[in-house]
């Protein structure tokens, strides 16, 4: 179970949070100039990466920010914690 | 006493005598036996028939690595596969051997050992495949057979506990002591767990000196004084089992010392974990080395010197290491005849033993037990037989690195312990002694100090003075070839040759060959043999050991309890309802209760005294149709918007177009999620300019208030909108009905009419006397009012509608008849419609897609599976062709009924009381250009014919609800 740092309420338990997935690229601006190779590629191609890997975390039973948590997929080792992207 | 208890030594109380019976004996023992020294004190040689092959098989360990035996606590305490060897001998034990059928001396299964030719590796995978696996799999359990499960749950209870430490440290050995003093006295707050029953690890075994005394005595000053310190926690019988993320252990505290409580599990979040955890003795592998009387030298040991038991009579010792020279003498000063010390080394000297240096056991012999063993020079020469009851084998030491391995730190190959050690650690910890490899008691003390010392700053402390002893020194023997069954894993039975035919199979990785062959897999995880399978793959490859790899080390490091992780989580569970204000009032009318999404606790239908299910439904839903009811909305999901910026947020997640709306107007929108599928639907009212209320479906608002917050604070910081989940701040309960606006009319003086309030209109005011939103939306098809006041109103705001309406009849309904009414009207339903794989059009919504507004969260993902022109499951209505016939929900629609691949499924399927019959709604392939058609919904037994019709059976138009 993980220990994440939020910024606002300090060390708190996994259970507290919501899984919010990968850090996704921000989305673009206007989807519709986008062509389909390059939407779906933004949509569904998330890096699977080994090693720190940004994610988005709700520390949804505490105060409610979302989060952006780097977390390397190798130990876990929680590297950077931030509100928002 | 016992025929082979010695008549003195070991740490065995003799004055006090326990009793216990294994497979019936009456057998005695005494306070500081393990089960496995007790029966070893008796003469028990056999406890248990091997898993696969029911060879007979004795105990050959002495602690967690024990690689054979098992047996089953009867009575009380009765539990299935106990390790003796960890389990603490207490008063009236009732053990049973297990596998033995009808007894382990006498094993009908032993035939199985007879064709065993017949059950290489991987067999089970390649004979019982057609047509499944798990038609053969109860029967091979069966012959398999662990121990069953008890019947009964056991007397007493358990418990978990949190903790929070400083140090956590795991092994109370020379290593462990001394880390735990040197951070006591530091001041850290420490936790230190063993698994034995009593401080010492190796010290307990071994004789030897510190600071000029009895190891043990240093053992217990340390001990004394650690108990003295109010910053320590100090728990024997307590396995740090698994590690898992950032500093939390699982521990497992097996004797609480509480009355009524079994064990404690313990969830420990540790800031540094030191892992004091000791080496594991390697088994040698060569023919017949399972035979009851083999046994790890250092058990050998710990046996005579602990416990005063005598494990054989004329020994022989069998080792490619130095460790063992010391259990040669440790069992000849026991008084056990020392026949010969084999060492595969070449040129080992020791003048006092009867050394056989560069020697190998080709193989043991013995029917029911060892008798001898058969030993020749490896570099070749004649065999000789030499007479022994007990071999005590060694095969080097692993450090247990189980701990530190599950904390993902990495394993590195070291040449001169011919073992993997500790590398790199993942998470802040330290190993130290015999788990870093440096297995010198001297080396285990000055470890244990420097790295806590290390770790907290302090300067390192005077380490106690131990006699100086030979190094260890180690070359690797993995395997002695030869006729007849080497086992590399014994529990599981799994031998050389299924290693040497795996890899030749092309399962020659270490993780393939694990599961190819199963070694590895059974209660002890392989820690007596899984370096000896990596040394055989890599003999086999050409290749390093490192090269080979380890497989990886996963929690429970020893088995564990269920009940230490549930801990006081037996029974039943506390998983509160959500009440509404009403809930009380619905189950004081005998309302029959539903769960409806999110844990509210709303009616299902009420009942009347003679009614029968369909009756009651049947006459909930007329009276909406034909005239007046209520229904308690409380739990729907509401949302208040505002700001700068709501509209755009509002705009961006649903589909609808809201800019156009005027205050005090509603519109009908669908949530979508990014790759285009209905994530949830509702009304959003704009209030003012910058002002708006949002409803959602009531089991889904926590998702919808992440999913609005996720895009404000993740993609759209820059936006001033507030997003305030008010569904526990405004609770409505709606009237409907043709009569509806009559009734409502009674309590309030808004103006109802049409023109005044039309349809998706929102009016604030007054109603039954207290502050109100009513907002006319219609989830029944008829007029409907629902009326949003505070939840302290609404029991009030309820009998004042049921007083209003009685002339009229108005009743409340339930759940059971708003579905009938939705399904009439083909109203979507979330998890039923929409169930997570359909996009607006597929449901017939194009036009709550607002393409004009430009993009919003979704629409590219539809247009672009729209593009495809794939065929997609549309929503229809169904009409079975016998008119009362139900088709159930979810049940497949397959092409002609055929059992194969499905075209669409049931979604809802209802007693219309307006058609007076059963009608449904499907997602159906293709489904609005097969109006008319008879599909077949296929059940297990038979087919229902139905046609597919439009999924609106009642007022078409819609003209009823914006009347």
């Amino acid at each position: 179970m993980l220990l994440i740092h939020c910024p606002f309420c300090g060390p708190r338990s996994e259970i507290e949070f919501s899984y919010g997935g990968p850090a996704a690229p921000p989305r673009p601006d206007d989807p519709a100039q986008l062509s389909d190779a390059d939407w779906v590629d933004w949509l569904t191609v998330p890096e699977n990466r080994i090693g720190p890997v940004p994610e988005r975390w709700c520390h949804s039973k505490g105060c409610g920010a979302w989060l952006t948590i780097v977390r390397d997929t190798r130990t876990h080792e929680i590297l950077e914690v931030r509100h928002g992207a | 006493m016992a025929p082979e208890r010695l008549t003195e030594g070991g740490r065995i109380d003799r004055r006090q005598v326990l009793r216990f019976r294994f497979d019936g004996r009456e057998m005695t023992g005494h306070p500081g036996d393990t089960l496995a020294s007790a029966l070893l004190a008796n003469g028990v040689r056999i406890v248990t028939r091997s898993f696969k092959y029911h060879r007979p098989r004795g105990i050959m360990g002495s602690g967690a690595e024990e690689p054979a035996a098992l047996v089953a606590l009867a009575g009380s305490a009765a539990q299935g596969n106990v390790v003796p060897t960890l389990l603490p001998l207490t008063e009236g034990l009732d053990v049973r051997s297990i596998h033995g059928w009808p007894s382990v001396r006498f094993d009908l299964g032993a035939v199985a050992g007879l064709v065993s030719r017949l059950i290489p590796a991987g067999f089970y995978y390649k004979t019982f495949m057609w047509p499944d696996w798990h038609l053969f799999e109860p029967a091979i359990r069966k012959a398999a057979g662990l121990a069953p499960a008890p019947d009964a749950a056991p007397e007493g209870r358990f418990e978990t506990r949190n903790a929070h430490f400083d140090l956590l440290i795991a092994g109370a050995g020379p290593a462990g002591l001394m880390a735990a003093l040197t951070a006591a006295r530091a001041g850290a707050r420490v936790m230190l767990v063993d698994e034995g029953t009593e401080a010492g690890g190796s010290l307990l075994a071994r004789k030897i000196e510190i600071d000029g005394g009895p190891a043990m005595d240093w053992v217990a000053r340390t001990v004394a004084e650690l108990a003295r310190l109010p910053n320590v926690t100090h728990l024997q019988q307590t396995t740090a089992w698994g590690w898992r993320e950032h500093g939390l252990v699982m521990v497992q505290e097996r004797a609480p010392g509480h009355p009524g409580l079994i064990e404690r599990g313990w969830r420990v979040r540790a800031r540094h974990v030191i892992c004091a955890t000791g080496a594991h003795e390697r088994m040698l592998v060569f023919a017949g080395n399972d035979r009851p009387g083999v046994m790890l030298a250092s058990a050998a040991q710990a046996y005579v010197n602990r416990w005063g038991v005598r494990p054989g009579q004329r020994a022989v010792v069998f080792a490619n290491n130095s460790s063992a020279h010391e259990v040669a003498r440790d069992l000849r000063a026991a008084g056990v005849e020392l026949a010969a010390v084999i060492d595969s080394r070449e040129g080992v000297e020791a003048n006092d033993l009867p050394m056989r240096a560069g020697c190998q056991v080709l193989r043991s012999f013995g029917r029911m037990g060892l008798r001898g063993v058969e030993v020749a020079p490896r570099g070749g020469g004649g065999p000789e037989r030499i007479a022994c009851d007990l071999l005590a084998v060694s095969g080097g030491w692993n450090p247990a690195v189980h701990l530190h391995s599950q904390s993902r730190g990495s394993l590195r190959w070291d040449e001169g312990i011919a073992a993997f050690r500790p590398g790199c650690v993942a998470q802040s910890s330290a190993s130290v002694g015999a788990a870093d490899g440096q297995f010198g008691v001297a080396d285990a003390l000055r470890s244990g100090a420097q790295a806590v010392a290390a770790h907290l700053g302090v300067p390192v402390p005077d380490v106690p003075q131990v006699a100086k002893v030979p190094p260890y020194s180690i070359a690797p023997l993995w395997a002695v070839p030869g006729k007849g069954k080497s086992f590399v894993d014994l529990m599981n039975d799994v031998t050389l040759d299924d290693i040497t035919l795996a890899n030749r199979e092309g399962y020659g990785a270490v993780e393939h060959a694990k599961r190819y062959t199963t070694a590895g897999m059974a209660l002890d995880q392989g820690k007596t043999g899984n370096v000896n399978v990596i040394g055989i793959l890599a003999g086999l490859q050409g290749k390093a050991p490192d090269q080979v790899g380890v497989t990886t080390f996963r929690a429970p490091y020893t088995p564990v309890s269920f009940g230490s992780i549930a801990g006081g989580k037996a029974g039943p569970s506390v998983l509160p309802f959500r009440h509404t204000p009403l809930t009380a009032w619905h189950m004081a009318e005998g309302a029959v209760m539903y769960e409806a999404g999110a844990r509210w606790r709303r009616p299902g239908y009420y009942p009347r005294a003679g009614e029968s299910f369909r009756q009651t439904v049947d006459r909930e839903a007329r009276a909406v149709r034909e005239g007046v009811a209520i229904y308690d909305g409380a739990p729907l999901g509401v949302f208040a918007i505002e700001g700068p910026d709501a509209l755009r947020l509002i705009e961006h997640a649903c589909t609808a177009r809201y800019g156009t709306l005027a205050p005090g107007m509603g519109r009908y929108g669908l949530m979508l999620t990014e790759d285009g599928l209905i994530f949830d639907d509702g009304v959003t009212f704009r209030l003012s300019q910058d002002r708006f209320v949002m409803s959602c479906s009531t089991g889904n608002a926590e998702a919808v208030a992440l999913h609005l917050e996720k895009i404000l604070q993740i993609d759209r910081p820059d936006w001033c909108v507030h997003v305030t989940n008010l569904t526990h701040q405004w609770m409505n309960a709606t009237i409907c009905g043709p009569l509806a606006r009559l009734v409502l009319g009674r309590l309030t003086e808004m103006d109802l009419s049409t023109e005044a309030f039309p349809f998706m209109g929102l009016r604030e005011g007054l109603v039954a006397g207290v502050p109100a939103r009513a907002a006319r939306v219609s989830f029944t098809g008829e007029l409907s009012y629902e009326i949003n006041v505070r939840p302290r109103d609404l029991p009030a705001l309820w009998a004042a509608l049921l007083k209003a309406g009685a002339t009229e009849g108005i009743m409340p309904i339930g759940s059971e008849a708003n579905h009938v009414l939705r399904v009439e009207k083909g109203f979507l339903s979330l998890a039923h419609e929409a169930d997570g794989t359909v996009d607006p059009y597929d449901l017939g919504m194009g036009w709550a897609m607002a393409r004009k507004k430009g993009d919003f969260i979704g629409l590219r993902s539809v247009l672009l599976r729209r593009a495809s022109g794939r065929p997609r499951r549309e929503l229809v209505g169904l009409m079975p062709e016998e008119p009362d016939t139900d088709t159930p929900e979810g049940a497949p629609i397959t092409p002609g009924g055929q059992r194969i691949a499905s075209e669409g499924l049931v979604t809802a399927c209802v007693h219309s009381v307006s058609l007076g019959r059963r009608v449904g709604l499907a997602l159906l392939v293709d489904g609005r250009a097969r109006m008319g058609d008879v599909v077949q919904v296929r059940l297990p037994e038979r087919c229902i014919a139905a046609r597919v019709v439009a999924p609106v059976f009642h007022d078409p138009d819609g003209l009823r609800m914006r009347g």
